[in-house]
């Protein structure tokens, strides 16, 4: 596999407020990567920077091996064959759907086009409103056809800001997953931006965590659950809580639930796993297993109905929190005590700051 | 409405004192069913009587007209209009780019300041530009004493192309505003998505930007084209005939009422076709989403690039608004040294009298149409209202001529009445009174007010009024508690409008005021057609400070 996309220490400034500061990533031909993060936190800069629209002040992009952008020099965006789906979308209102999705393809020849156009609406599905306007689409096929329009100047790079924020929360993960299916089966190569972890779960191959302008982590869904960089992921990423533990001369960790076994995955590279050092463990909910015979009791503080699950926060005897996810039948009332016992096969852990 | 079930009552009413309630209610329902229908016949009825009078012609001035006028009025407002829609088109729509995706040095203070010339009448623009630029004026006469000759050429000003001139410099703000609200809401976007697709902005502006801003721009140059063919003052200060003038000289030179109303027919129908073509494209602006692109920064201009576009953007201000501003004050100093016309107080008076006297007429007219439209929401009602909305189209010479006539029956029929049956003579009643004037102004600036007051009754939502129900708050407690809070800021605006409109208003007021009834436009009117222009400035410049207060208003909203 080669590297599509190479962003070696960026920095983007507005004024005096810092955007973008030394950020790197890669991303290689085929995947879909995407930057996730609280609104505000410089993803869409960085988009923008890809792009072209924005100019960066250092650091250095990289497109197929040639330099796009660097301090005091921008390759203009239509010159990068960089596809983007704005949030908006921006569809031309003037334009019915095959004229938006063959707007970009003006080198191509008549038939050229009509052929690329017709194989795009198949693929998306859009044929049936091919001759409709943008007005008359539903939020869905919008967002589809502006897809398609990226995606007909056969681009190396598509971008997609933010492209389900604008619709309806049901729509939503149909449509991420319709979308991945479709990048994988063309192959594209893709980046998204978006401020939700389902939607990053759902669609990319990498994910890349931001937070005030740095990348906290760029690693797999799976990686940054199970292998967060720093406190930040651990906490940002899914749910858990951290509680304090102690390394015992058997290389397991003492905490309050009990000396727990497993793999350790310890970010701080740094640091050794001395005895007796004082350490912070990430207990996810599904670390913690509901069980009436187990002697360790918790008092149900708080519970909330998932369905299959109830998600109980519960109280141990230090007033530590923890959560748990508990089958549905197990309806415990809340100030009720109910016995748990850990299960951790993987065992995160900080040094204690 | 549909399912109209009356507020629920939690006081526990008798059942027969209820449905009495609801009779009375629905009587007054149909009232405000009927009411827009009323409003509408303002606008009908001058159209239908302007038309009428080919039935019963002057045959022998009409024959007259159109041999000898008619082709020159044609040719002349056929090349007025082309010169007026290049003219706005060009400068409305570059400057309207420039400040909506550059900046470049003032581009900020251009952004607003390129509005200020709406608050100056184009009868205005057209003297001063006479009084400057004539054989007489102050250029002309220093260019031929540097040179210390005679000119060779200098352009002739009192023309075609000069009149396009000054009405470009006077209505490019209509298609700059309404280019500048597309660019800014969705250019530089769809520009990016232009350059995401492989095209250079020049492309991009060209190719996607253009096209999709053409609905505003059109509604734009449309706005501008109405005023330039309802202009009355102006053409008439060039000595340019149009068919405003041709009404107004008919009427008070031949003294034939129903050959104006000829020609006022035929306005109407070139009026038309520009009514037709603006609301067409009006009905495309829905489609297209009109939310401000998030944070889209704007792209510097450097070097000879921002010389250019500082120096454009100057240069139209200076001509349009500073220029005029300051020949005015000029004049307006040297007026003050030789004597002020000691009529001017009671001729400011009669301009704000009647402004006022309009403002709330058509305010409260405005505001109950709004109102009936929303109890009636059915296709009659939202045509009549359309109709009734209309009038800002008609040139105020249409209108006079239009509701002079049936004021002028009904003024006959009332006074043979009276003395039927009094057996006194009571001589003429409405003429000779403001009420044809007020009439004619609740037509032509009734839109001005109505879609300011119409979209912030949108504001007061049906659940707001379920919700005072609720609490037992209806009817004028309902109206003094939350419309009027609620509306107080649109109708200041609406009123402002109306009040400003009226201040600089000329036709009508020219044609159907009572006899040496003269306010200040009018009296603008008789001082430039004798070529006083500093006896005319101090007027003007009343007119213009005025005109400001919208100005300002506008500017505001649109920078915030």
């Amino acid at each position: 596999m080669s590297i599509l996309l190479k962003l070696d220490n960026i920095s983007h400034t507005y004024g005096q407020q810092v955007t973008v500061d030394e950020l790197s990533f890669e991303l290689e031909k085929g995947e879909i990567g995407c930057l996730l993060g609280p609104s505000g936190c410089g993803k869409t800069t960085v988009l923008r920077s890809i792009a072209g629209f924005e100019p960066i002040m250092s650091g250095e992009i990289w497109l197929n091996g040639v330099s796009v952008s660097r301090a005091g020099f921008v390759l203009p965006p239509e010159q990068r064959r960089i596809g983007m789906v704005f949030q908006e979308y921006a569809l031309f209102p003037h334009l019915n759907v095959t004229a938006n999705v063959g707007f970009g393809l003006h080198h191509s020849t008549r038939t050229e086009r009509a052929h690329r156009v017709a194989e795009l609406l198949q693929v998306t599905g859009l044929t049936e409103v091919a001759d409709r306007y943008p007005h008359e689409l539903s939020g869905g096929q919008q967002q589809r056809v502006a897809l398609a329009r990226a995606l007909a100047p056969y681009p190396e790079l598509i971008l997609l800001d933010e492209p389900f924020s604008n619709l309806d929360v049901g729509l939503r993960e149909h449509l991420s997953q319709e979308i991945r299916d479709l990048l994988k089966k063309l192959n594209i190569t893709a980046i998204l931006v978006t401020h939700d972890q389902s939607e990053a779960f759902a669609v990319a191959d990498k994910i890349g965590v931001m937070h005030a302008g740095k990348m906290m982590q760029w690693s797999s869904a799976h990686d940054l659950y199970h292998r967060p960089a720093n406190r930040f992921i651990a906490d940002f990423i899914g749910q858990g809580v951290l509680i304090p533990g102690t390394f015992m001369l058997s290389g397991e960790v003492e905490t309050e639930l009990g000396v727990l076994t497993g793999s350790i995955y310890r970010p701080d590279p740094s640091s050794s796993e001395v005895p007796d050092k004082q350490v912070d463990v990430l207990i996810r909910p599904d670390d913690i297993i509901h069980d009436d015979h187990s002697p360790l009791q918790a008092a149900v503080v708080h519970k909330a109905f998932r369905g299959a699950q109830f998600l109980y926060t519960l109280r141990l005897a230090s007033g530590q929190i923890v959560l748990s996810l508990v089958p549905s039948h197990h309806d415990h009332a809340i100030g009720e005590k109910i016995g748990i016992r850990p299960e951790t096969d993987h065992i995160v852990v900080f040094d204690r700051l | 409405m549909k399912n109209d079930s009356p507020p629920v009552n939690l006081t526990v009413a008798p059942a027969t004192r209820q449905r009495c309630g609801d009779e009375a209610k629905y009587g007054i329902r149909r009232a405000w069913r009927v009411f827009p229908f009323l409003v509408a016949s303002l606008v009908l009825v001058p159209v239908c009587v302007v038309f009428a009078s080919f039935l019963s012609p002057d045959s022998e001035i009409w024959q007259h007209l159109i041999t000898t006028t008619l082709p020159g009025l044609l040719t002349n407002t056929l090349w007025l209009s082309l010169g007026v829609i290049l003219g706005t088109s060009f400068l409305g729509v570059s400057l309207a780019w420039l400040t909506s995706v550059y900046t470049f040095p003032g581009s900020r203070f251009f952004s607003w300041a390129l509005f200020l010339p709406l608050a100056i009448p184009a009868y205005v623009i057209a003297f001063v530009a006479l009084g400057m630029f004539d054989y007489t004026g102050p250029v002309q006469t220093s260019l031929r004493h540097w040179f210390n000759s005679d000119l060779l050429w200098f352009p002739d000003i009192r023309s075609g192309p000069g009149v396009a001139v000054v009405m470009t410099l006077a209505f490019y703000p209509y298609v700059y505003l309404l280019s500048r609200d597309a660019f800014l809401t969705q250019g530089k976007r769809l520009l990016e998505v232009a350059q995401s697709l492989g095209f250079n902005r020049q492309q991009g502006f060209f190719r996607v930007v253009l096209p999709m801003a053409r609905p505003w721009i059109v509604a734009g140059v449309m706005l501008a084209l109405m005023e330039t063919l309802a202009d009355f003052g102006a053409v008439s200060i060039f000595n340019y005939d149009t068919f405003t003038t041709a009404i107004y000289k008919t009427w008070f030179g031949m003294f034939s009422l129903s050959t104006a109303s000829q020609l006022a027919s035929l306005l109407i129908l070139i009026v038309l076709v520009i009514i037709l073509t603006e609301q067409r494209f009006r009905l495309r602006m829905r489609f297209s989403e009109s939310r401000k692109s998030t944070r889209v920064e704007r792209i510097p201009l450097t070097g000879w690039k921002a010389v250019a576009a500082t120096s454009f953007a100057g240069a139209v201000l200076f001509f349009a608004f500073v220029l005029p501003v300051v020949q005015l004050g000029l004049w307006a100093m040297h007026a003050l040294e030789v004597g002020v016309d000691g009529r001017y107080p009671e001729f400011a008076w009669h301009s704000i009298l009647l402004s006022v006297l309009a403002a709330l007429i058509t305010c409260l007219v405005a505001a109950m149409l709004a109102y009936s439209v929303r109890i009636h929401s059915d296709r009659y009602t939202r045509f009549s209202v359309r109709l009734a909305t209309i009038g800002y189209a008609l040139p105020g010479a249409v209108l006079a001529v239009g509701i002079f006539i049936p004021m002028a029956w009904l003024d006959n029929l009332l006074s043979d009445w009276i003395e039927a049956i009094t057996g006194a003579e009571t001589g003429l009643l409405i003429q000779g009174t403001l009420v044809v004037m007020l009439a004619a102004y609740m037509t032509r600036f009734l839109a001005v007010s109505y879609f300011p007051l119409e979209s912030a009754l949108q504001r007061v939502t049906r659940s707001i009024d379920e919700a005072a129900a609720g609490f037992g708050v209806t009817g004028w407690r309902m109206l003094k508690t939350i419309y009027f809070p609620m509306l107080k800021s649109s109708l200041l605006t609406a009123a402002t409008l109306v009040f400003v409109d009226v201040m600089k208003e000329m036709p009508i007021t020219l044609m159907t005021r009572p006899f040496d009834w003269d306010t200040l436009a009018v009296r603008i009117f008789s001082l430039t057609s004798e070529g006083q222009w500093e006896q005319a400035a101090i007027p003007a410049l009343t007119l213009i400070l005025t005109g400001l207060i919208p100005i300002i208003f506008l500017v505001r909203h649109s920078e915030t």
